[in-house]
């Protein structure tokens, strides 16, 4: 018998350089019963899944230092990595936004994420959340 | 004092914060996320909001005042502090760093001294205006009650 491979709870990653924003992502994350990793650059977040770490969902920041958020999702997708990368930044300009999604990019929002928003979100990546 | 007269000071205060522009609707986010299991938090993250942009205020000043100004160097640390402040909901500070942003883009020393002013200024009121927010909620704590739960 098939044995569901359904996870009973979302993992998601957070990736942003300021420990504000970011603690807030994970707390209102783990608020909806979320669990939340977090990554303070995009190469952090590359060796969290290159050492085999899976996530539900990647909030991924746009500008960080070492290595951006524009950079870090074009080689998770190189990587084969299909989890869903939300982009958060703010006061973005469309050249910006358009080159988050072009390196694979799911969405790109105005950060911080409300309470809503993030529901959202979580609803598109388990329509059950 | 009675705890419903503290009450109502505290959120006339609070009230105020909002209409002058000084928080936002981030800054209710952010005591919604506080619960019994983390009953400090939002005190928490401000204080670390406190910490973090006095040491900001501290190295930008510094780089200000160098012959040669290092624009790269004042952007950087300014885009912390926008995103500090705007995960605090801290709306006028967030507004001074947009605009101490754009003089760093445009290499315009003048308006970077400007926007420094008005950003120590700004940053100086909301801490003034959050500690004060922070004590008359210890009154209220003190006397038996509770912080009443701001609408969003």
């Amino acid at each position: 018998m098939a044995i569901s491979s359904r996870k009973t709870k979302l993992v998601a990653l957070v990736v942003d350089d300021n420990k504000i924003m970011r603690n807030h992502h994970v707390k209102l994350l783990m608020k909806l019963q979320v669990e939340a990793w977090d990554a303070k650059n995009g190469k952090e977040a590359v060796n969290f899944i290159e050492t085999g770490e899976e996530f539900d969902l990647i909030l991924m920041d746009k500008v960080m230092p070492v290595m951006d958020g524009v950079e870090a999702t074009r080689l998770l997708r190189e990587m084969g990595v299909t989890t869903m990368i939300v982009g958060l930044g703010s006061l973005l300009s469309e050249e910006e936004k358009q080159a988050f999604m072009e390196a694979g990019g799911d969405d790109i929002l105005e950060k911080p994420l409300s309470h809503p928003k993030l529901v959202s979100i979580l609803r598109e990546v388990d329509n059950t959340f | 004092m009675d705890v419903n007269q503290l009450q109502r000071g505290w959120y006339k205060y609070l009230t105020t914060l909002f209409k002058e522009g000084i928080l936002d609707d981030q800054y209710k986010q952010l005591q919604q996320l506080q619960d019994e299991s983390t009953p400090n938090f939002v005190l928490e993250v401000v204080s670390l909001f406190f910490d973090d942009s006095q040491k900001i205020i501290y190295e930008l000043e510094r780089a200000l005042s160098q012959p040669l100004v290092d624009y790269k160097v004042i952007d950087a640390y300014v885009h912390q502090l926008k995103g500090s402040s705007s995960s605090v909901g801290a709306y006028k500070v967030k507004e001074v760093c947009v605009k101490f942003r754009e003089s760093c883009e445009n290499q315009n020393k003048e308006g970077c001294t400007i926007a420094m002013q008005n950003l120590k200024h700004e940053f100086s009121r909301v801490k003034h205006n959050l500690q004060y927010l922070f004590e008359l909620e210890q009154q209220i704590l003190s006397a038996g009650g509770s912080i009443p739960t701001i609408m969003l």
